[in-house]
């Protein structure tokens, strides 16, 4: 009886308080209540994704330079864009960047996919070995950069003995970060330690989606293992394939945490992939307004990837 | 009293088959697709420098055919 009334005494507190507020939000239709609850989160995105995005579009039509803001901005119109697309150092640029982002993803792609279909056989231990294959995905690109950085060096680097003990060449032979050729293929290497475990992931969804009566009906019409394969596996696997091949591209064309780390873009620009070159431009040669130009082309070849994937995203969904 | 067993279906003009999102969609799709291997291959300029238009171009259209009746 006492809990009833203490409890009666606190809902008429609470409307005697404010009762206006009370009968106004009762009175709100649930549209109106979904704004209100849903409007922070869109000023928030407002203030730090579409701001910063409409402010980079204006900067990349002007001179501005952020190390000497005092002075005048001017108009140019799409003089930068004009220039970045007729440069070839930019074009050269965006080749060594295609030629990071094919390897990897052909790389990561196949031996992903061979893993994927090997632990999906649940061998004695799989979940162990799942779980060994999956650590190099765990790491901070920072540690990896830092930890292959030693594991290249030409005197005491694993990667440089390992390379001598199976080839019979001398390990200090060679540097992988300080050579013209093998450099890009340092990071194509690196790369793909870290994110075949990634694909590997998504290869194995796919497969474990396949459905076990389809190969109980192969085995009935005598279907070798090589055909299953090829008709009903690599089929039914293929758009979670497309959806890791769309990803890491994506990933891989905007990479630069680990080329920093581990090359900084050289020997002389042949690792210099865009986002490196990006760097140079607008925190070295503090070229705001080129920069700015070149990040939204950058982002509109992403933002174009990114529809391709999610289109890709809902096939695999609605199967 | 006779019963037609086969109703009338009304026939569908070319523009009605066309303009779905379906084949609107993987046509912006080729262009973007188109668009970034014209900015990342090493063979012509002239093609990188349209690379950017063409990408652009078939984002927006992706973009404006996503809202397209299926």
């Amino acid at each position: 009886m006492n809990e009833l009334s203490a409890s009666s005494r606190i809902t008429y507190r609470a409307v005697m308080v404010r009762p206006g507020v009370a009968r106004r939000i009762r009175g709100l239709s649930d549209r109106t209540l979904a704004w209100l609850f849903i409007t922070p989160t869109i000023v928030l995105l407002l203030a730090i994704n579409i701001f910063p995005l409409l402010w980079t579009i204006y900067l990349s039509f002007t001179n501005y330079r952020a190390n000497r803001a005092n002075v005048p901005t001017i108009w140019l119109g799409a003089d930068w864009y004009q220039s970045i697309l007729t440069d070839p150092d930019i074009w050269a640029a965006m080749q060594v960047t295609a030629h990071f982002v094919i390897w990897t993803v052909v790389i990561e792609t196949v031996v992903g996919f061979g893993l994927a279909y090997l632990i999906d056989k649940k061998f004695r231990g799989h979940g162990l070995w799942t779980t060994i294959i999956l650590l190099p995905m765990m790491l901070s690109p920072a540690v990896v950069g830092n930890f292959w950085t030693f594991l290249y060096q030409p005197q005491i680097g694993l990667f440089n003995y390992m390379v001598a003990f199976f080839t019979g060449r001398d390990a200090s032979s060679f540097q992988m970060l300080g050579d013209v050729t093998l450099s890009p293929w340092a990071i194509v290497i690196v790369d793909a330690w870290i994110w075949t475990p990634y694909v590997m992931l998504i290869c194995l969804a796919g497969l474990r989606s396949i459905p076990d009566y389809i190969y109980e009906a192969a085995e009935v019409d005598r279907a070798s293992k090589w055909r299953q394969f090829w008709s009903i596996t690599l089929p039914m696997a293929l758009p979670f394939i497309m959806l890791a091949v769309l990803f890491r591209g994506i990933e891989n064309f905007k990479m630069f945490d680990m080329v920093n780390l581990l090359t900084g873009g050289g020997p002389g620009s042949t690792t210099e992939v865009a986002s490196i070159t990006l760097k140079r431009a607008a925190f070295e040669s503090w070229r705001t307004g080129y920069s700015s130009a070149f990040a939204i082309i950058l982002f509109v070849t992403v933002f174009g990837l990114a529809n391709i994937y999610v289109k890709a995203l809902n096939k695999v969904k609605s199967r | 009293m006779s019963l037609d067993a086969t109703p009338s279906i009304p026939s569908r003009g070319l523009a009605d088959r066309v303009l779905r999102r379906g084949p609107l969609e993987a046509g912006a799709t080729m262009i973007i697709a188109a668009g970034v291997v014209m900015l990342m291959q090493p063979f012509s300029l002239t093609l990188y420098s349209w690379s950017f238009a063409t990408t652009l171009f078939g984002t927006v259209m992706f973009t404006i055919v996503s809202k397209v009746r299926e």
